[in-house]
């Protein structure tokens, strides 16, 4: 009797394990390929990168000291990117978050022309071809997304597109405080 | 027969493709630094394909993780060093041979806990069988099979 019953048990528990991790999967709460950054609680890493749109000035990460901003990694090769731009835009415009963005291994004409159709939600684009400031901050995929507080030190990071659900759970909390504060 | 040759040749062709994919032309100064370097990108996770070194991945991740540790392997940064960079950036996962620390033990001495599970329940399974056996064989049924043998063998002696 027992011999049977104990590969029937042990059957059922790995089913119901599957069952609740693609669970989890389908809602979007667990990630298998997610690596979980190394950034948080650490100071943004600097980099010094050409505007995209006016290759004459320099964005630097300290440049937006004081302030709670984003630094969004997108390319124009990225679908996901294309998908949360409308938000960004709405983010940046109704919302007044400031975003800088790195333009990630991606054709300056063709970056440029996807932030003339789809409008610029970005106070500033790092152009970055070569990938040096994206493989410092541990970038892996497009579109990521860090949050730096005033004191410059990342607080929250998201892989994939922002969404209005992403943005509440994730970083709306950071600008409430920081406009109750101000 | 032709369209099978034409098929091999298109085939040969794409294959040509995809190896000339990944040749890139390094100049290290010595041995050492291109030993080095080959190590790193051996044991080194492409982040995108997750189931490939940086050497054997083609994405462009890996490309650009594939350069970065040229550039600095050119700077002679020793490769505790580069390891020691990338996995500031990308965590423990970005090594295929994971470090020993707290958080690792069970996977470093996993399989050799369950080879000892394995052995144990080896031995006690051969001993039980070995007991089990003894006591099937009783005294009664060694002479029952003894007479039988003694019966044939007077068959064929008569």
């Amino acid at each position: 009797m027992t011999r049977a019953v104990v590969p029937l048990v042990l059957f059922l528990a790995l089913a119901g394990l599957f069952w609740f991790v693609l669970g989890k999967m389908n809602e979007g709460e667990y990630n298998p390929r997610d690596v979980p950054t190394q950034f948080i609680g650490r100071s943004a890493p600097e980099f010094s990168l050409p505007d995209l749109l006016d290759p004459t000035q320099t964005v630097r990460p300290s440049d937006m000291a004081g302030k709670v901003w984003l630094l969004n990694v997108w390319g124009t090769w990225c679908p996901e990117c294309w998908k949360e731009h409308e938000y960004l835009v709405y983010l940046a415009r109704r919302e007044g978050v400031p975003i800088v963005g790195i333009n990630w291994r991606d054709d300056a004409a063709d970056a440029k022309a996807m932030i003339e159709r789809l409008g610029n939600p970005f106070l500033k684009i790092a152009f970055d071809p070569s990938s040096n400031a994206a493989i410092d901050w541990g970038v892996y995929g497009a579109p990521e997304t860090f949050l730096i507080d005033a004191g410059g030190v990342v607080r929250e990071k998201h892989t994939g597109a922002i969404t209005p659900q992403v943005w509440k759970e994730k970083f709306s909390r950071y600008f409430a405080a920081a406009r109750s504060a101000s | 027969m032709t369209s099978v040759k034409s098929m091999f040749f298109v085939a040969a062709l794409l294959l040509a493709v995809s190896a000339s994919a990944r040749v890139e032309v390094h100049n290290f100064e010595g041995p050492e630094q291109e030993a080095r370097y080959n190590k790193l990108i051996a044991e080194l996770r492409c982040l995108v394909c997750q189931n490939q070194n940086l050497a054997d991945s083609n994405a462009e991740l890996a490309v650009d993780l594939r350069r970065k540790t040229y550039e600095m392997v050119k700077q002679d940064k020793s490769e505790g060093e580069i390891v020691d960079y990338m996995v500031d950036r990308y965590g423990e996962f970005v090594l295929y041979r994971p470090r020993l620390t707290n958080s690792t033990l069970l996977l470093w001495a996993g399989p050799f806990i369950i080879l000892v599970i394995g052995i144990s329940l080896l031995i006690r399974t051969v001993r039980r069988r070995r007991a089990g056996q003894d006591n099937n064989i009783d005294d009664a049924s060694i002479r029952n099979a003894a007479a039988l043998l003694d019966t044939d063998r007077d068959k064929r002696n008569a």
